[in-house]
């Protein structure tokens, strides 16, 4: 195989990898707030606990996130070394503006967070638990500019020509706010929420199926699902304004998620098909009417762009991006129906004696988490042929002094680490969730009543300190 | 405007100053890790393992940041440096996520063989890393082969040149120490007594690796030393180098573990400093011919970013300082194995 596809490979399976912990970083960070934030305000150590064992879950989460990061950093000056003498300077400050805005106030908090308990007073650790949120999103917030930029490039000129080519900075604000910035911002944000609020979700609805913690559980699941039906519905927004941003400025991609090979007026939204590109239509397609005319320009018969008005070379890969893109709208169709249910359940006060839906519930952990992936697949595999939209192309981006048997290594070594990690990854969630949050045994609330901002201190032995 | 530093010369420091916070840092948690596996008792592997508990996450982070500030201000010798280094790079990033997944891990289970699994990788790879900066760094001070499109043109073997290692060795040597200081520092009782014990051979092994290098530096590599052929007055950072070196078996020998460290991080910054003069102003020195080098000027961005760049510094450095200082502050003090521990 040639070093192109290989590089993409690569990347492909480390930034899926990778995708897997932040949003639920993002996610967890906002529920750690809420319930810290009750607990600040209650006083009720039910609520101590239970932040702590979300926070002992955003750190198992972290660790990994900031691991597999490294790798990301790192690759970009590995296999795509000219890509990044392109983009560095427009592209490496949004990165350097990331690590020294966002990962150090993560970093730095998440240690008060973890260690801090005892060292610190609740106001401050709350205000930590503020700071390690912000900073995930900060993270977000400079990671998505600038992949927007690399979707809708802004602020900027070509210096140079041929070989020597490269993009230089005019705009840092215009830059930053390119013209897919914020709606790409907002939809990644919400699907980040969504990957938390269900996660917590799916442990809460596991805990009351099994009968175990259950005060814990409902505290969670309040949480959980207060967010997920906020999140759920302000993505149907962000989603659509995003649709509409893609028809104006990546109009080769809104034909391929939507499977448009041909020009019309009044296109249809597809619910199924196959696209076939032999052929250049959707086969079996299942659509409704005039629908996406109407969800991209307001207007029931406005034009849609097809591929027909590209070059062929220029066309993304319509089987991958169409299926990405419907996956992803089913995974949002599944969570809105969750948080329908539930609230409805919870409305007559059955949700937490239904086991149907508690085992669905306590499966949905999967829907944002495939949501998300397919989303970022879309995103990316819709930008085809291009690395910056329509100035650099993949194949013009890699790294020259890179063998393809270099890339093929390092694709096995991160293979065989990455399942690894995986099945560790799984593993220790799962210890974790067996194990449940500490003092939610209700023997032990009388004690814990009593002291309500300390826990018991032990020393270098495991054995309980002398007052 | 010949007098001023130019903008490009400000982000070089900025850039060493990243790497020296890195390299003090992560140097210690790193270090900690090589002597983790000297103790052979699993509670004085938990101590250690905790005096570098809270802080080795935000350590790491240094290296990130240098990362993202090399790649924006000299896109060039991002590029260059990471294709170039691409097995030595990757086998860093696996060794950056094995130790990272060994310490989250290694308490989570009680019984001996995980345990112990974990303190391997942890120690193995804390090593690995700090080796494979030793091979970056020995190879940027001896000088990769480019062509004139900036690309590296040799191969993987020639980097394991004898310099390279050699400055591998000096790197791990220094960073074993560093380490052990500086759990010197967290510890008390028969832990503390049993690190003392180390110190000294550490110490003893770092100076006649870091007597050998000297040489070895000004034999093969004199380039290193022109620039303090024409301005003596840098003869001086040497100078203070070798008597921060000398401070520390002083120290240690006084029962000052606190300032036993300050000298080992002066120690640090001053070696970075001398690399920092001896290359100036190339950042990837080409070896086959001087004028493909990568130099602070034609491997950088543009000004307008790199003034970005600067008012992204004034205002994130001061913060990022900030909560570092507090979060040292806090856990300041002697390690105490809590429920909250690792």
């Amino acid at each position: 195989m040639d070093v192109e596809i290989l590089a993409r490979i690569q990347f492909a399976l480390t930034i899926m990898f990778h995708y897997i912990y932040p949003p639920l970083s993002i996610g967890l960070g906002l529920v750690m707030v809420f319930i810290e934030g009750a607990y600040i305000k209650t006083g009720n150590p039910l609520y101590k606990s239970a932040a702590q064992f979300w926070t002992k879950i955003f750190a198992l989460t972290f660790a990994i996130g900031v691991a597999t990061g490294i790798v990301m950093e790192f690759e970009f000056g590995t296999n795509w070394a000219t890509y990044s003498r392109y983009v560095g300077d427009v592209f490496g400050s949004a990165l350097a503006a990331e690590g020294v805005f966002a990962f150090f106030l993560e970093s730095g908090f998440l240690a008060l967070l973890l260690f801090g308990w005892n060292r610190i007073s609740p106001k401050l650790h709350f205000f930590s638990t503020l700071m390690v949120c912000l900073g995930a999103h900060f993270s977000a917030i400079w990671i998505v500019v600038a992949n927007s930029w690399m979707q809708t490039p802004a602020g900027y000129h070509i210096v140079g020509e041929g070989m020597t080519a490269r993009a230089e900075i005019t705009d840092f604000w215009a830059m930053v706010f390119n013209p897919s910035s914020m709606d790409r911002l907002a939809h990644t944000v919400i699907g980040a929420w969504l990957a938390g609020a269900f996660l917590v979700i799916s442990v809460s609805a596991y805990y009351l199926l099994k009968r175990k913690f259950i005060d814990f559980a409902k505290i969670s699941m309040k949480v959980g699902l207060g967010l997920a039906t906020v999140a759920v519905l302000l993505q149907t927004v962000s989603g659509h304004s995003s649709a509409k941003g893609v028809a104006v400025n990546q109009p080769a991609k809104l034909a391929a998620l939507e499977g448009i090979y041909h020009t019309e007026k009044g296109a249809p939204l597809s619910l199924f098909g196959i696209p076939n590109t032999a052929e250049e239509r959707v086969d079996y397609q299942i659509a409704i009417p005039k629908l996406l005319s109407y969800l991209a320009f307001d207007n029931p018969d406005a034009e849609i762009k097809g591929l027909n008005e590209f070059p062929k070379k220029d066309w993304p890969n319509v089987y991958f991006t169409f299926y990405s893109y419907h996956l992803m709208l089913a995974m949002w169709g599944a969570m809105f129906l969750c948080c329908l249910l539930s609230i409805v359940y919870w409305w007559r006060g059955k949700l937490t004696t239904t086991p149907w839906l508690l085992r669905l519930l306590a499966f949905s952990v999967l829907f944002p988490q495939i949501g998300n992936q397919m989303g970022w697949f879309c995103a990316e595999t819709g930008r085809y042929p291009w690395l910056v939209y329509g100035h650099l192309r993949i194949s013009e981006g890699l790294s020259k002094a890179v063998a393809a048997e270099h890339v093929l290594g390092s694709i096995i070594l991160f293979g065989v680490v990455y399942t690894f990690l995986f099945i560790l990854f799984i593993y220790l969630l799962n210890e974790k969730i067996q194990h449940g949050p500490e003092n939610f045994d209700t023997a032990n609330l009388y004690h814990q009543l009593s002291t309500p901002f300390k826990t018991p201190s032990k020393d270098a032995h495991g054995k309980p300190a002398q007052p | 405007m010949e007098n001023l530093p130019s903008l490009n010369l400000i982000w070089f420091i900025i850039f060493v100053i990243l790497i020296t916070g890195y390299a003090i840092l992560d140097g210690f948690d790193l270090g900690v890790g090589i002597v983790h596996l000297f103790s052979k008792k699993d509670d004085e592997r938990r101590i250690m393992l905790n005096s570098i508990g809270p802080v080795w996450d935000g350590n790491e982070v240094w290296l990130v940041t240098a990362g993202g500030a090399l790649f924006a201000g000299f896109p060039d010798a991002y590029a260059t440096l990471c294709s170039a280094f691409y097995i030595p790079v990757m086998i860093l990033l696996t060794g950056i996520i094995f130790r990272a997944v060994a310490i989250e891990f290694r308490s989570k289970q009680p019984q001996a063989w995980w345990r112990w699994t974990w303190d391997v990788l942890f120690s193995v790879a804390s090593f690995i890393i700090t080796f494979g900066l030793g091979i970056v760094l020995g190879n940027l001070v001896r000088g990769i082969p480019l062509n004139d499109e900036k690309e590296f043109i040799g191969d993987f073997l020639s980097l394991l040149n004898p310099y390279a290692i050699l400055v591998s060795f000096l790197t791990v040597s220094l960073v074993a120490m560093h380490g052990a200081i500086y759990v010197l520092m967290k510890t008390e009782g028969e832990l503390h007594d049993k690190i003392r014990s180390w110190i000294n051979p550490l110490i003893i092994n770092y100076i006649i690796l870091y007597a050998t290098c000297t040489m070895a530096t000004l034999i093969y590599q004199p380039h290193m030393v022109e620039a303090f052929r024409e301005r003596p007055f840098f003869f001086i950072i040497g100078v203070l180098n070798m008597l921060a070196i000398a401070n520390i078996p002083r120290e240690i020998h006084k029962n000052r573990d606190h300032r036993a460290f300050a000298s080992s991080c002066a120690n640090i910054i001053f070696l970075m400093i001398l690399y920092g003069i001896g290359s100036f102003p190339q950042m990837v020195r080409a070896i086959n011919n001087p004028e493909y080098s990568l130099t602070i000027y034609n491997a950088a961005s543009s000004d307008l970013t790199l003034k970005i760049l600067l008012i992204i510094a004034f205002i994130g450095i001061p913060l990022v300082l900030s909560y570092t200082f507090m979060i040292y502050w806090i856990f300041n003090g002697k390690v105490r194995i809590d429920q909250n521990s690792y």
